[in-house]
């Protein structure tokens, strides 16, 4: 399944014990989540290179399906490294104090023809915001299901880029953030 | 000057002092807008230097086909047979700098995921996909080129002014855009 952030690392394992869920893991190297920005109109590509998830994904009881996400921040891999240096600066993630987004999934729904949607709470940089997730579930070559969604992330709603870089008209409030999870088989 | 020295076209001419402005202006913009910090500033820099190396490109494809349909007019006779070879020679090397660095440019700016929008209005395709090591490669190219092309530049203008103050033969003043 899909998704991004925010913080307390590992309240979502807790919870997952607690509920006697079992946390099952994604095949990492398979799996990615990547995103687009735009700078003055032009498309800027970018990814998390560390990130964990904890997928539970039971399609009769999406009751008791999660999909949580913790992304290391200071991983992120952009144009070139100057780049990266300048977005872990406290205008931007401000990684020093907030290294992680997690995102904590709370409902599942199914939309048909292997569509389902996930709602939760993203939490970045100190901000927390509901968002849902349109996620498409397919098969792979291998036989393995795959995830794929993709949602909008307003970057100004979490203060990333504050200050000279509050512009949307030169750093585009929009993120693309696209997310592809690969679920082992037993999944 | 010699008399009779055939001039340039209009056409000839506008399109090359135009590409002189061009290079000159988007050379100086790449070495200033890369030491910068950060700042929407710098951002702005980076994309008029794109805008200015396709022009480049554009425009060195223009001069090509032109001078294909309206050929340079011939040097002077006195002109020494070594002076014909190395002012072919460098003229070739030019445009092929001319179209060579903002293709590299350009592959480098696709390597690091950043895609380019000329003028702010016509979105290029990237050329190649995002990839740390190959973008490090493209970029000392595209440095190692500009270096070449401003030692090919520097050859061009050293020879034009010989030519004028020198041989005092015609050759600079057939591309002055006024009359003598």
């Amino acid at each position: 399944m899909r998704i991004l952030h925010p913080f307390v690392p590992s309240l979502a394992v807790l919870l997952l014990a607690a509920t006697g869920a079992a946390a099952q893991g994604v095949l990492v190297e398979r799996s990615e989540i990547r995103f687009v920005s735009k700078q003055l109109g032009a498309t800027v590509e970018g990814r998390f290179r560390k990130w964990k998830a904890s997928v539970d994904f039971r399609p009769q009881d999406l009751a008791r399906s999660r999909a949580d996400f913790e992304i290391d921040l200071a991983s992120i891999d952009l144009a070139s490294e100057e780049s990266e240096a300048e977005v872990r600066r406290p205008v931007w993630f401000d990684t020093a104090r907030f290294p992680q987004a997690t995102f904590r999934s709370s409902a599942l729904k199914d939309l048909g023809a292997d569509r389902y949607e996930i709602a939760g709470r993203l939490t970045l940089k100190g901000a927390t915001r509901d968002i849902v997730i349109p996620v498409q579930l397919r098969r792979d070559a291998a036989g393995l299901s795959v995830a794929e969604g993709q949602f909008t992330l307003r970057r100004l709603d979490f203060g990333v880029g504050s200050g000279p870089w509050s512009d949307p008209a030169v750093v585009a409030d929009d993120v693309l953030v696209r997310v592809r999870m690969v679920l082992p088989r037993a999944g | 000057m010699t008399a009779g020295a055939a001039r340039y076209g209009g056409v000839a001419i506008a399109l090359h002092w135009t590409t002189a402005a061009l290079v000159v202006g988007g050379f100086a913009l790449g070495l200033y807008m890369t030491g910068l910090d950060f700042s929407p500033a710098r951002l702005e820099y980076f994309a008029w230097h794109k805008w200015i190396g396709i022009t480049v490109f554009v425009v060195a494809a223009a001069r090509l086909a032109w001078r294909a349909a309206v050929p340079p007019p011939p040097l002077p006779d006195g002109v020494p047979p070594w002076q014909r070879h190395a002012a072919t020679a460098v003229h070739r090397l030019l445009y092929a700098l001319l179209l060579a660095i903002p293709v590299s440019g350009w592959l480098y700016s696709s390597a690091t995921g950043v895609s380019v929008v000329y003028l702010g209005a016509v979105p290029l395709p990237n050329l190649i996909g995002k990839d740390r090591e190959v973008a490090r490669w493209l970029l000392l190219l595209h440095q190692s080129l500009n270096f070449t092309l401003a030692v090919a530049v520097t050859v061009h203008v050293a020879a034009a002014l010989r030519h004028r103050l020198v041989a005092r033969d015609g050759v600079l003043e057939r591309m002055l855009p006024w009359r003598r």
